[in-house]
């Protein structure tokens, strides 16, 4: 129990920003007409590749001595590179076709 | 100096996710907004790898950066070149797949993490947490992936796998909570735990049938973003939890939509009432009557002489990618003073607006895409719907037929038009695996074939008359 309460108490700047978020997050999606929403939902999907920062994050960490570590971490970043840029890639791709309409 | 700089680049990271999300929101800016996101993820990740390590005292020796830029190297070129060659009808798969990296990104990090914060119990937790999340969205994205590219077609059911499922589920909390609990340090604990959320993850989107992937992809892409939320919880990391979250609660919404839009709960999706109502499906008698068949002739007089034409794409034109001839036929009809507009079911095709990005990639006119509930009431005034590979969504078993597993779904009310040509490459049921009583309709008629050479067919024939 303490150790929830500290948890809350060390974080309690994150927790709000994660409240505000989820209340944005939902503002920005509420109005989105149906056209959008494969695109929507692969830019957002481009947007979770951010998660690739830990992975960096790992790297960086990790004691160049642990070879089977930087394996791991090394198949990690080019996961989420994957994530990242198929997902930037594939949504501009989507949306190059709108832009011919008025 | 550098700390400040390091939080500058996340905090305009941030501000481009959200903008960026934002614009994603209008046709107009859409472009533009995945351009602003995709900025704001490279200076994250620019700052990330240059700036970070002078702020955490790191000497990082010459070959990990060499496998950083790698890592990346290879993930961009295989990314890039994937999205760029990939069909537009396999964009809902593509999601799916780009889905699951980000998913097992994030469970290799809590993989790795584990023993760097034994003891730690808060830290503990994300980790914990971080990898159920990813491994499930991993593995239940890669059977997405693997359904909707028709490597596993039917949906397949352990007995009482909702029983099963649900104890699994529980099982994993409990392990995960004593692992954060019982300040674990045996590493073979958290790889059981993987191992437990990569199955869980499997019986998750196994059972669930190919109509309701949408929705579960929808949802595994809000998993993954709060994966990544507790990554940036582990790490203090701004960019990564607003990002993480801000996908995770948009992804929610957006799987809210799509069930609403089917009419189905998300506990239905998840636990299968629908597989049930299948059973039922399958116990009821066929629906007897005869069916008309048409010929591509008879399917352009239809046309020719009608004022009113709404045509309803179906997943069946994005298989023969007929758009363009489709496009094409439609452009003929409207020099004949033919009224023309599409009628666009919310769950048509694979993915919510999966319809719109293919007629777009045709270059049908915008306007000319009209949503269900603005076009129902047009259809007791038109005087021909064409079908084009659409089934499900015009089913009125939705409408009539209590014990069909689509009751109450909203659907094209295409039967109340004059004239009925549904186009579809033969007789099978759509993707829910149910009949439609639509096709035995008098006023309907049948043109058989793949939807490319079948309207290619029209298109000659009306350019004949």
């Amino acid at each position: 129990m303490n150790e929830i309460l500290n948890f809350i108490h060390d974080n309690i700047q994150m927790i709000y920003i994660v409240i505000l978020m989820v209340f944005v997050g939902i503002e920005i999606i509420s109005h989105v007409p149906a056209v959008l929403h494969t695109p929507l939902m692969s830019g957002a999907n481009a947007i979770h590749g951010v998660v690739i920062i830990g992975a960096i994050l790992v790297m960086l960490h990790m004691d160049p001595t642990n070879k089977p570590g930087l394996a791991i971490g090394f198949v990690a970043v080019v996961l989420g590179t994957l994530n990242v840029v198929g997902g930037f890639v594939v949504t501009d791709r989507m949306l190059d076709m709108f832009k011919t309409k008025k | 100096m550098e700390t400040a700089l390091l939080d500058i680049l996340y905090l305009l990271a941030s501000i481009g996710f959200i903008v960026g999300l934002k614009m994603l929101g209008s046709p107009k800016t859409a472009r533009k907004g995945n351009f602003y996101s995709a900025i704001g993820m490279t200076l994250a990740i620019l700052g990330t790898i240059f700036i970070y390590p002078k702020i955490a005292h790191l000497t990082i020796p010459g070959f990990v950066y060499a496998l950083i830029f790698t890592a990346i190297l290879i993930g961009t070129v295989i990314g890039w070149g994937i999205a760029k060659r990939v069909e537009m009808t396999k964009m809902p798969e593509l999601v799916s797949f780009f889905n699951g990296m980000g998913g097992a990104t994030a469970a290799l990090i809590g993989l790795m993490e584990f023993e760097h914060n034994i003891g730690h119990a808060s830290k503990m937790s994300m980790i914990v947490a971080g990898l159920v999340i990813g491994s499930i969205s991993f593995a239940g994205s890669m059977i997405a992936w693997a359904k909707l590219s028709g490597k596993l077609r039917k949906p397949v059911r352990l007995p009482q796998y909702n029983i099963l499922n649900t104890l699994l589920a529980i099982l994993i909390i409990i392990f995960g909570i004593y692992i954060v609990a019982a300040q674990v340090n045996n590493p073979l604990y958290i790889y059981s735990l993987f191992a437990l959320a990569i199955i869980y993850g499997v019986l998750f989107v196994l059972p669930i049938g190919g109509a309701d992937m949408p929705v579960v992809i929808s949802l595994l892409n809000s998993f993954t973003g709060l994966a990544a939320a507790f990554g940036g919880f582990l790490y203090d990391n701004m960019a990564m939890l607003t990002g993480g979250i801000l996908v995770g609660s948009a992804g929610t919404i957006l799987t809210v939509a799509m069930t609403k839009a089917m009419n189905r709960s998300l506990t239905a999706v998840i636990f299968g009432a629908f597989g049930e109502g299948s059973k039922n499906a399958d116990s009821r008698e066929k629906i007897k009557g005869n069916i008309k068949e048409a010929g591509p002739s008879d399917a352009a007089i239809l046309l020719n002489y009608a004022n009113k034409v709404i045509i309803v794409p179906g997943y069946g034109l994005a298989v023969a990618q007929a758009q363009h001839v489709l496009h094409e036929l439609e452009e003929l009809l409207a020099k004949k003073g033919v009224d023309v507009k599409y009628a666009i079911h919310p769950v048509a095709g694979r993915m919510p607006g999966h319809m719109n990005v293919l007629l777009a990639e045709a270059n049908v006119d915008y306007d000319k895409l009209v949503d269900m509930d603005d076009i129902n009431n047009e259809f007791p005034n038109t005087d021909v719907v064409l079908v084009v590979g659409a089934n499900d969504v015009v089913n009125p078993a939705a409408h009539n037929d209590p014990n069909s597993p689509i009751y109450g779904m909203p659907i094209l009310e295409v039967d109340k038009a004059k004239n009925i040509i549904v186009n579809k490459r033969s007789m099978k049921p759509g993707y829910a695996g149910i009949e439609n009583e639509l096709f035995y309709n008098p006023k309907t008629s049948m043109l058989f074939g793949d939807a490319k050479s079948a309207l290619t067919k029209v298109v000659q024939e009306l350019k004949n008359m």
